[in-house]
């Protein structure tokens, strides 16, 4: 019989620590699908960030080491400048890629490292007790906007995959989404593709993930699934951003 | 077999690198080390290696840390300012054992300072520099055959504490042109097989190399651990070169640029009729406590002399635990040290 579903070899067997209803657990699975499917578990060395994903080693079936806050792309070129043939790939909170690690994501995206980043934004500084992140929306509540954010105070929600897709040396980012199962598939092929431009040497590729945060966000698991569809994607459309294959 | 060339400080570093088997090179402009970054652009591609120049510090730091993961054998370089910012990933290279070379071509400061060589950032390179409970193995070349000797030597160490180790340099030994020996031997640059490197899990179970230790007690563990490493260090490492201290009066202690004045000094005070000797930490940490505590106990005193307002006489009065006194003699802000200021100082102390 033709075993159709079965457990990631790219996942050990250990339980997520995460909040319940928050989106890191989806993504590492799906992450760990993909990473199974190409059959590069052996030769793939992970890149954890400092957020509520710095754990992620625990949970990662494979080489995985833990940069400084913000610097996993700086980790990663040196990685794969030195191993080529290995599939490096980082995995990046938004307050990790885009406050803290500006400068390091921004240049690695141009200089066309060939490495995949998974970027998961979740509006907030989660590991921390739910600070505004640089992707925080206008209006939101967090522990250090009490009154919501204001734009004349804090500048607008960034959006970095569109700043990061101006730039010559990036192959490909796309921005999915995990609230809903035709969504979490639509992140699946994405993810899989970034991987697949790797493994055929095409360059810098993005996946950025609208990801739930229920506890930062002070709503339950399921109003973050409608949080996610009626507030963010306004502000952070879905889609390619950039596909280098596909222009001509 | 045995090679006698004329090269530039900075360049000897980077000479000292290629044929220590460094594969990785990732630096970041700033003066007074820029033709060692340029050295390496030039060198790297040829053999094969790996030359970026980064868009910071904290950059090219954090990729030396992501290419010692690997195995090989990784080099930043940079100047104070940019030291200071790659205290943050020495911190974390520490934390993980990931061996890898720092050089500091020393210049003047605090802030942006100014070009010239000086020797004010002894504190950072000894006393860790970034947070948290770690050592750094720190040499101190004070020739430009020392630029070459002391950087193989510091691969040659920084894998075998699995650590990060910090050649700190000046900009007049930089910026100095010099005859040096070098050994033009077969390096091998190949990847070395050490146990903990991520390539990837083929044949192997997973491997993870990270900092952060939350559980109970598992990070005193750890740090008790370190401390053990560093003890090893300070049993086997501690380097130091003696000049004229046998029936010496008063001893000068210098390191790095410093004691080429000082060297310059003790040969003109002898010819003077004073007994006069040198102590030159080469390992400035560990320190050579015990090298420095021995020969107090028997001169009249000992002078200090450091391109800052005065540094390692910290280490000096710890070592010599009163047993004599201690003087010092030094100009901060990349003023050289005169050998003539110097005669002027010992005079002063032996009446
Ligand atoms: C240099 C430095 N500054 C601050 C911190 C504290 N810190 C830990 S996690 C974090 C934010 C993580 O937020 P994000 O990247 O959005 O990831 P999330 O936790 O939401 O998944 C911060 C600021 C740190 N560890 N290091
Ligand atoms: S704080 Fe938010 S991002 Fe962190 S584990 Fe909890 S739900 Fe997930």
């Amino acid at each position: 019989m033709k075993k159709l579903f079965s457990y990631p070899d790219s996942l050990k067997k250990a339980r997520f620590s995460y909040c319940p209803g928050c989106g890191h657990g989806i993504v590492h699975r799906l992450l760990a699908e993909v990473i199974d499917e190409f059959k590069i578990r052996e030769k793939t060395i992970g890149i954890a960030p400092v957020g509520c994903a710095v754990f992620a080693y625990h949970y990662w079936n494979f080489d995985v080491t833990e940069a400084a806050h913000g610097r996993p792309p700086a980790v990663a070129t040196g990685i794969k400048r030195v191993l080529p043939d290995r599939i490096v790939f980082t995995y990046q909170g938004d307050g990790d890629l885009a406050s803290i690690g500006a400068a390091e994501i921004l240049h690695a995206a141009n200089r066309g490292e060939n490495i995949t980043v998974i970027f998961i934004n979740n509006a907030i500084y989660g590991m921390t007790g739910g600070q505004m992140a640089p992707t925080t929306l206008i209006g939101q509540k967090t522990w250090t906007s009490p009154g919501g954010r204001k734009a004349e105070l804090s500048g607008y929600p960034m959006k970095i995959s569109e700043a990061l897709g101006q730039l010559d040396g990036v192959h490909y980012i796309e921005r999915v989404a995990v609230n809903n199962p035709e969504n979490v598939l639509k992140a699946k092929k994405a993810i899989k593709k970034a991987f697949k431009n790797q493994i055929a040497n095409k360059g810098f590729s993005l996946v950025e993930v609208l990801s739930m945060c229920p506890v930062g966000w002070a709503v339950t698991s399921v109003e973050a699934l409608r949080w996610i569809e009626e507030k963010l994607i306004p502000v952070y459309p879905l889609g390619v951003i950039r596909d280098k294959s596909k222009s001509t | 077999m045995k090679k006698r060339i004329l090269i530039r400080g900075n360049d000897a570093i980077g000479e000292g690198a290629i044929q220590s088997g460094c594969m990785a090179y990732f630096g970041y402009p700033i003066t007074p080390q820029n033709e060692l970054t340029a050295y390496m652009a030039k060198i790297m591609p040829k053999i094969g290696g790996v030359f970026i120049q980064a868009e910071s510090e904290i950059a090219a730091i954090n990729m030396v840390f992501g290419a010692s993961l690997t195995g090989v054998r990784t080099m930043t370089s940079s100047s104070s300012p940019g030291i200071s910012l790659k205290q943050e990933g020495i911190s974390y290279m520490a934390a993980c054992q990931l061996p890898g070379v720092i050089v500091n071509v020393q210049r003047g400061g605090p802030g942006l300072g100014n070009i010239a060589g000086s020797q004010g950032d002894y504190f950072q390179a000894t006393r860790g520099g970034g947070h948290g409970d770690y050592r750094t193995i720190v040499l101190a070349p004070y020739s430009v055959q020392e630029m070459f000797d002391l950087t193989c030597l510091s691969f040659e160490l920084a894998d075998k504490y699995r650590s990060p180790v910090m050649v700190l340099s000046d900009g007049v030994v930089g910026q100095m042109l010099e005859p040096i020996h070098k050994d033009d031997k077969n390096v091998e640059r190949k990847i070395k097989d050490k146990d903990w490197i991520l390539d990837g899990c083929k044949g192997r179970e997973p491997r993870m190399v990270r900092s952060l230790l939350l559980g109970e007690e598992e990070l005193e563990k750890y740090n008790w651990e370190l401390n053990n490493k560093y003890k090893r260090i300070k049993e086997q490492e501690i380097r130091a070169e003696l000049y004229n201290v046998e029936d010496a009066e008063i001893v000068i202690i210098a390191y790095g640029i410093a004691a080429r004045m000082g060297k310059q000094a003790v040969k003109e005070a002898r010819r003077q009729g004073l007994k006069i000797g040198m102590i030159r930490p080469i390992t400035l940490w560990p320190f050579p406590e015990q090298i420095v505590g021995n020969i107090a106990q028997k001169v009249n005193s000992i002078l200090v002399i450091e391109m800052s307002l005065g540094q390692m006489i910290e280490d000096v009065k710890l070592a010599v635990e009163g047993k004599t006194k201690v003087h010092f003699y030094g100009r901060p802000g990349g003023s050289v040290l005169e050998v003539e200021e110097i005669l002027d100082k010992l005079r002063e102390i032996s009446n």
